[in-house]
């Protein structure tokens, strides 16, 4: 059984599908309303500005079969702006809506925030290899390490309301979210695609746990 | 916290790597695919291919390059070299590179890099500059020039402004080589790694001049450069990524091993 990776036209989803080819899965891209609401398992990828990916989802008409295939109870994994877009609004261009599947806002990382004892101004976008903290026990991170690398690119960050969902964070001037699993949500600001062995643990786990 | 990149970069011509990872492990020493998976390997945080492919017509050989490796290989991989136009951009993204690096293009239609980024996303548009210095006025601080085609053609830019000009129309990150220095050996320009770098808040790669893993390590520390670009060093075995992560680690250096 193949996941299914929603192609909207922002990003590299090559590297996401080759990924879980490479760890035993088949993984096909879907753009089609159908194909959304036939999926097994689904996975948002996504770099690039907040509102043109809820521009594109919209125009493709992908908007509420995404919307009804998590309230489905389907296995649903969101990676960087496919995690940030189900969070209520975004601080990106003035404020944006999101798609309030999980409350709370996405926003930008402060350049001036002094980092620690340092007055160094933070580099935006946050980007290359950082550290995860887990935060709770989670399944889809049950076999990765903490303290494991991974690989960010991201100049806004989530601040979900409910502290219950997160399952790590990471240290940039702030210690911010990196990953949340909600019932069958899982996200993370990370590039698990771009992030090497640790990376495809993880798609693995979410493959088997999947499918 | 956010660990400093180690970055080899591969020039690729017609679709083979010029002085390739000369090895004995490595099958092919021209083959990108089987350098990139050398390099992935021995934990290289990012990679970047550096198309020199003269011929226009022969510029699609890239992508395919690009294909293959992003298939085998799950890291960044930067595409610099030749880029002209959105429909460049697009295609190397969509075969697989995550962000492409521009030049000369950006130096002839500044605008270029404010479609892209509006287009693309900032996080997938690399500046990047080649600086001299030029000669310095008694009284006056150091300044650098910024040159385009590999380094022949003076602009009469000044790099600082120029720097400042692309965070400001959207470029992600700049990939900084000193002009002066590179090929040397002698290491990085760090004074001017260091302006450039404090001048911007977008990340800065430093390249150019490395010859010793010290250099490396100046290039981080001193020239407050958020990652490292090096060729020869790793393609001749002078030092292997593994050994250069070590030796920064010791010294204090945040690095992923």
């Amino acid at each position: 059984m193949s996941i299914s990776i929603i192609d909207y036209g922002m990003g590299n989803l090559r590297s996401v599908q080759k990924g879980f080819e490479k760890t035993g899965f088949a993984a096909k891209l879907v753009r089609e309303p159908h194909e959304v609401y036939d999926a097994k398992a689904l996975v948002l990828p996504g770099v690039g500005a907040f509102k043109n990916c809820l521009q594109n989802l919209e125009s493709l008409r992908l908007l509420t079969p995404i919307i009804k295939s998590i309230a489905s109870g389907k296995p649903f994994m969101g990676i960087c702006l496919g995690l940030q877009i189900l969070f209520s609004e975004s601080e990106e261009f003035g404020r944006t809506p999101g798609l309030d599947i999980i409350k709370g806002k996405v926003v930008r990382f402060q350049a001036d925030k002094p980092d620690g004892a340092s007055v160094k101004l933070l580099k935006i976008p946050h980007m290359g290899w950082n550290t995860i903290k887990k935060q709770k026990i989670c399944p889809y991170l049950d076999n990765i390490e903490d303290g494991s690398f991974l690989y960010f690119v991201h100049s806004f960050y989530i601040a979900p309301e409910d502290p219950e969902i997160i399952t790590t964070t990471t240290g940039y001037g702030v210690e911010f979210v990196s990953s949340i699993w909600k019932d069958n949500i899982f996200a993370c600001q990370f590039h698990p695609e771009k992030s090497q062995a640790v990376g495809l643990k993880l798609l693995k786990t979410f493959a088997e746990i999947a499918t | 916290m956010l660990a400093k990149r180690i970055i080899p970069c591969l020039d690729v011509k017609d679709g083979r790597v010029v002085k390739g990872i000369n090895f004995v492990n490595l099958k092919d020493a021209g083959d990108p695919v089987d350098n990139a998976i050398f390099y992935d390997a021995e934990g290289a945080d990012e990679l970047v291919f550096l198309d020199i492919t003269a011929s226009h017509e022969r510029r699609k050989i890239i992508l395919k390059v690009v294909e293959d490796t992003a298939s085998e290989v799950f890291m960044p991989l930067t595409v610099g070299g030749g880029i002209r136009d959105l429909e460049d951009i697009r295609n190397l993204l969509n075969a697989g590179a995550d962000k492409v690096s521009i030049n000369t293009a950006a130096v002839s239609d500044p605008q270029f890099v404010k479609n892209a980024a509006e287009k693309f996303g900032s996080q997938c548009i690399v500046v990047a500059i080649d600086a001299k210095r030029t000669p310095q006025e008694q009284g006056c601080r150091q300044k650098w020039g910024v040159f385009v085609h590999g380094g022949r053609t003076p602009t009469g830019i000044d790099a600082v402004q120029w720097a400042e000009k692309m965070e400001a129309l959207g470029a992600g990150e700049i990939l900084l080589t000193s002009m002066d220095r590179d090929g040397t050996k002698d290491g990085y320009d760090l004074e001017l790694t260091r302006t450039i770098s404090r001048s911007v808040t977008i990340p800065v790669i430093a390249s150019g001049g490395v010859g010793t893993m010290q250099h490396l390590y100046e290039g981080l520390t001193e020239g407050e450069a958020d990652a490292a670009l090096a060729a020869s060093i790793f393609h001749y075995r002078e030092h292997s990524v593994k050994e250069v992560k070590q030796y920064l680690k010791e010294r204090g250096v945040t690095v992923r091993i």
